[in-house]
């Protein structure tokens, strides 16, 4: 069974940014692309278990703070070297101005 | 192209990401890679840093993903010498491989104290080996000398303490660090050490190194002894040239190669920390670095190079470093500074931007806890590659993003 779970505020993700969002007892990182999309990923980096919330966010790519491996955080597809492991992603929805993943 | 093929010799990162980087470019002859190791390729940053036993050895890549990309992987053996006029090099176990174009991706060797062997105590670290038998070392009854104030030696003192290990660590020169990292980051580094219970003796000399069945006795030029079970060198790496310099390639800190990292030999190439190559951004300075993204990239551009590309290589130096909760990164090459303009992003956060006399920015150092700095210090990166005179007020105010600037 998979529930929408409330994130925060649309205005609280800025654009081409990310956040992150734990939730009972696992993180994601939760952005906003520059086109206003909202997307959500599993928080930490399939390289070493860092968190990609400290990571840059440009155009579809979410950069790791730790070793700059990269992924598509709309797709959750890892973008070669040191990562090779894709990212989990999560469905979201933004609903009066509120963003929403759903997991489970 | 493609008849005798590619040839790498090295299987570290700069070997195995040139590689597969042949097979994604979708290059369709031979390729064959040498390393001497016994393992398959792994990572050597967490070979200094304090993690689980089980992490410690870390691959760069599953074992079956050579057979899919079909790539010859010759593990454990040794290329011992080169004939560039007839492309051919001889392996230890007596086989002659030819190549079409050929990668070396050597890497570097530990340097060791002047008249020192290694030892069951005296130890440097590069290889898996060496990082189990410091170890083995580092008991919670146990004290470890260290003899040098670099990454490696701090790496390895943070460590030992998270192990409960007494550390005393030397180092010659006044302060930690001193290639590479400003002062003020230098010296909160240290005092985090100290306060973590390291033994910090900087600007000292050492004599005498006595290596004796109940440890290792350290003498300095002022008289003072310490005993310690072991002693772990660190103070640096010399590249491994040997091969290159053997077949009459041009050897400058390194081997030497040009922007698209061929060797004065054009079928030969070289990538990694066993080469020394020109940085656009600094106007062609010929610099040699150690770092682990320096090296994946440059394997990277040598196997686009090797199959007929110009790419020139002109990634901006990069590294980082983790002690305790600490992690310091590092963009651009300071030397050359005139000025530095600090950006506080947090009381355990800080980020000091170095720049020219005409405001160009060169260089971003950064220390924080976790990726605190991650994001300022890659945006850096990326003002420094274009060449960018930022607004100083811009960059000292952490509420300013730095991506605005770009
Ligand atoms: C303990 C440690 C910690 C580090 N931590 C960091 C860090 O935190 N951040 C960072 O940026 N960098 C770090 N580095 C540096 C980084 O690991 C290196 O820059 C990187 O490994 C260089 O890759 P390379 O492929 O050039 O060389 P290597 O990884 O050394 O690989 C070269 C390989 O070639 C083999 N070889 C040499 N000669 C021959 C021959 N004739 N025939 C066959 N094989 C041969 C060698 O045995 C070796 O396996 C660290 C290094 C060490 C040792
Ligand atoms: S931890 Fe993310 S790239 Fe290494």
């Amino acid at each position: 069974m998979s529930i929408w779970i409330d994130v925060c505020d649309k205005d609280e993700i800025d654009e081409e940014d990310v956040i992150r969002f734990d939730h009972d007892g696992k993180s994601y990182a939760v952005y906003r692309s520059p086109e206003d999309s909202f997307h959500a990923t599993d928080g930490h980096c399939t390289h070493e278990n860092v968190h990609l919330a400290d990571g840059l966010v440009m155009d579809d790519i979410i950069e790791c703070p730790k070793h700059n491996g990269r992924f598509n955080y709309k797709t959750g597809q890892a973008k070669g070297a040191p990562v090779c492991v894709n990212l989990k992603t999560y469905a979201v929805k933004v609903d009066g101005g509120r963003v929403f993943i759903q997991v489970g | 192209m493609g008849d005798r093929g590619m040839v790498i010799v090295g299987a570290g990162e700069a070997g195995v990401r040139a590689a597969f980087a042949l097979r994604e470019r979708g290059y369709q002859g031979t390729v064959t890679l040498i390393g001497d190791e016994p393992h398959l390729p792994y990572e050597r940053p967490p070979l200094s840093k304090a993690g689980e036993e089980a992490e410690t050895v870390r691959a760069i890549v599953a074992n079956e993903r050579f057979a899919e990309a079909g790539i010859t992987f010759l593990r454990g053996q040794r290329a011992i010498s080169l004939d560039p006029a007839r492309h051919a090099l001889l392996l230890e176990a007596g086989e002659t491989l030819s190549y079409e174009r050929l990668l070396l991706a050597t890497g570097a060797a530990p340097r060791q104290f002047p008249g020192i062997a290694t030892s069951d105590r005296i130890h440097v670290l590069r290889t898996v080996e060496d990082a189990s038998a410091i170890r083995r070392q580092m008991r919670e009854d146990g004290r470890l000398a260290i003899l040098g104030g670099g990454f490696i030696g701090l790496e390895l003192a943070a460590m030992g303490r998270k192990l409960g290990t007494a550390i005393t660590l030397f180092e010659a020169q006044p302060r930690v660090l001193m290639r590479g990292v400003p002062e003020k980051l230098a010296l909160a580094l240290q005092a985090r050490h100290v306060a973590e219970g390291v033994e910090l003796l900087c600007g000292v000399g050492i004599e005498t190194i006595a290596d004796g069945e109940s440890g290792v006795a350290i003498g300095f030029a002022d008289g003072r002894q310490i005993k310690a079970d072991a002693l772990v060198v660190g103070i640096g790496a010399e590249p491994n040239t040997r091969l290159a310099a053997e077949a009459g390639l041009a050897i400058d800190n390194g081997i030497a190669v040009d922007r698209h990292l061929a060797t004065s030999d054009p079928h030969i190439f070289a990538a990694g920390d066993c080469c020394s190559f020109p940085v656009a951004a600094y106007g062609g300075r010929r610099v040699r670095l150690e770092s682990w993204r320096n090296a994946q990239e440059q394997g990277s551009v040598a196997a686009a190079n090797m199959l007929g590309e110009a790419a020139p290589f002109d990634a901006v130096p990069w590294f980082w470093s983790d002690q305790y909760d600490l992690t310091l990164q590092v963009a651009g090459l300071s030397d050359g500074a005139t000025s530095t303009v600090g950006r506080t992003l947090s009381p355990e956060a800080e980020i000091l931007f170095h720049l020219d006399a005409d405001g160009r920015l060169l260089a971003a150092s950064g220390l924080g806890r976790g990726g605190a700095v991650a994001r300022d210090i890659r945006l850096a990166e990326m003002l420094i590659a274009r060449g960018t005179c930022p607004d100083r007020a811009a960059l000292a105010d952490p509420s300013v993003k730095l991506k605005s600037l770009l």
